[in-house]
């Protein structure tokens, strides 16, 4: 599927490109890209190391065991074949803490560390598993409650209440994750018929 | 008041917690230094192992921002909402959200630049860039780190989540702040 859309897109944009006499960007454009690429992948390796020493932190210290008997019933009910004791679960239920708490570098090295213990667990390595997916619905659909990127940015460009948004997102973030959890569920019914 | 509690928050939050866990694991008697350098030390492969996957997924992205094709899309889906009554301005950051964080952020910009952040428009992009998340960008990365190419479902529902968060702004943006 993601091969497809991207496949798509590159060959759209070279016809795009070609039909409106841009054919010369194309090039160059590829190549700022991909060094693009790499640097963002260079970027991730602080935050990556740092937070992955404090995710370690947080399980030997025993705070996992906090927001686990905390978001239970959650967890149950998102991941129900997922051992309650299962490393996968404390880093999902981190990586969604994370989200909720506003603590936007933390968010990607739990999550990739939950992907990585899913991994473990997942019968077909080269096939998303059940749980993979609504884990990947959660993280796409956001689960932000304070979008502070957003009010720092209409604080910049002079606005009287710069925090006036946070109530219609908090309610748009919902309805987002709410149709992504339930097609997930929708989808996975489906195949498994 | 709200803005002032939420700068709180922001600033505080990290440091906060850090410490928070630090005070905990001294206190459990773990050994802090040796737990913190045995989980770090994968950080480094864990980044390397994503490069063919970043590069290969920000080489389409940048074509496809570059080559103008979303200039195409505003031009076949506009007169669409021009019927449904949505304002035309707001459809490319609607496109380019789920694609790319850093253009669907200028997009974002510009409009509380050009209309201002209290106008309708400008309340309703902010919203919409709040909502939903560079559902692309997770999917690369999540996928990437252990390396698996059929995603089943996850890309379409990423795509109706975003979707949704698109349309529910819109409503209530129009119910809020008219």
């Amino acid at each position: 599927m993601i091969g497809y859309l991207w496949a798509g897109m590159i060959c759209l944009a070279v016809l795009t490109a070609a039909l409106g006499g841009n054919i010369g960007a194309v090039t160059p454009s590829i190549f700022a890209a991909a060094e693009q690429g790499v640097k963002v992948a260079f970027g991730l390796i602080s935050i990556m190391t740092f937070w992955l020493g404090m995710m370690k932190l947080i399980e030997s210290s025993g705070i996992i065991d906090l927001i686990k008997k905390l978001l239970r019933p959650l967890a149950q009910f998102l991941f129900p074949a997922i051992p309650r004791d299962h490393p996968a679960m404390s880093a999902i239920l981190m990586n969604m803490s994370a989200n909720v708490l506003g603590l936007g570098s933390a968010a990607t090295p739990f999550g990739i560390k939950a992907m990585e213990e899913l991994q473990r667990i997942n019968p077909h390595q080269d096939t998303a598993s059940n749980e993979m997916c609504t884990f990947l619905a959660l993280n796409t659909s956001s689960l932000t409650l304070l979008p502070t990127t957003v009010i720092a940015l209409r604080a910049a460009a002079g606005s009287l209440n710069p925090a006036e948004i946070v109530g219609t997102t908090m309610i748009a973030t919902l309805c987002s994750t709410a149709v992504a959890v339930i097609a997930d569920r929708l989808f996975r019914r489906r195949r498994e018929r | 008041m709200l803005i002032k509690l939420i700068n709180i928050i922001s600033v505080w939050i990290i440091p906060g917690f850090i410490t928070f866990v630090l005070a905990v694991a001294l206190w459990r008697r773990v050994k802090v230094f040796d737990v913190f350098v045995e989980g770090a030390r994968e950080g480094f492969q864990i980044s390397i192992r994503l490069i063919p996957f970043l590069v290969g997924m920000l080489v389409a992205i940048g074509l496809f921002r570059d080559a103008g094709v979303m200039d195409l899309l505003v031009k076949t889906i506009a007169p669409l909402l021009g019927k449904l009554n949505i304002p035309v301005e707001i459809l490319p950051l609607g496109i380019m959200r789920p694609i790319s964080g850093s253009a669907a952020l200028a997009i974002t910009a510009d409009i509380l630049k050009r209309d201002g952040p209290d106008s309708l428009l400008g309340r309703l992009a902010s919203t919409m860039f709040g909502s939903t998340e560079t559902t692309l960008y997770i999917l690369t990365v999540y996928f990437g780190t252990i390396g698996i190419y059929k995603t089943r479902h996850a890309l379409p529902v990423g795509l109706l989540a975003d979707l949704a968060g698109f349309i529910a702004s819109i409503i209530i943006c129009r119910i809020v702040f008219t």
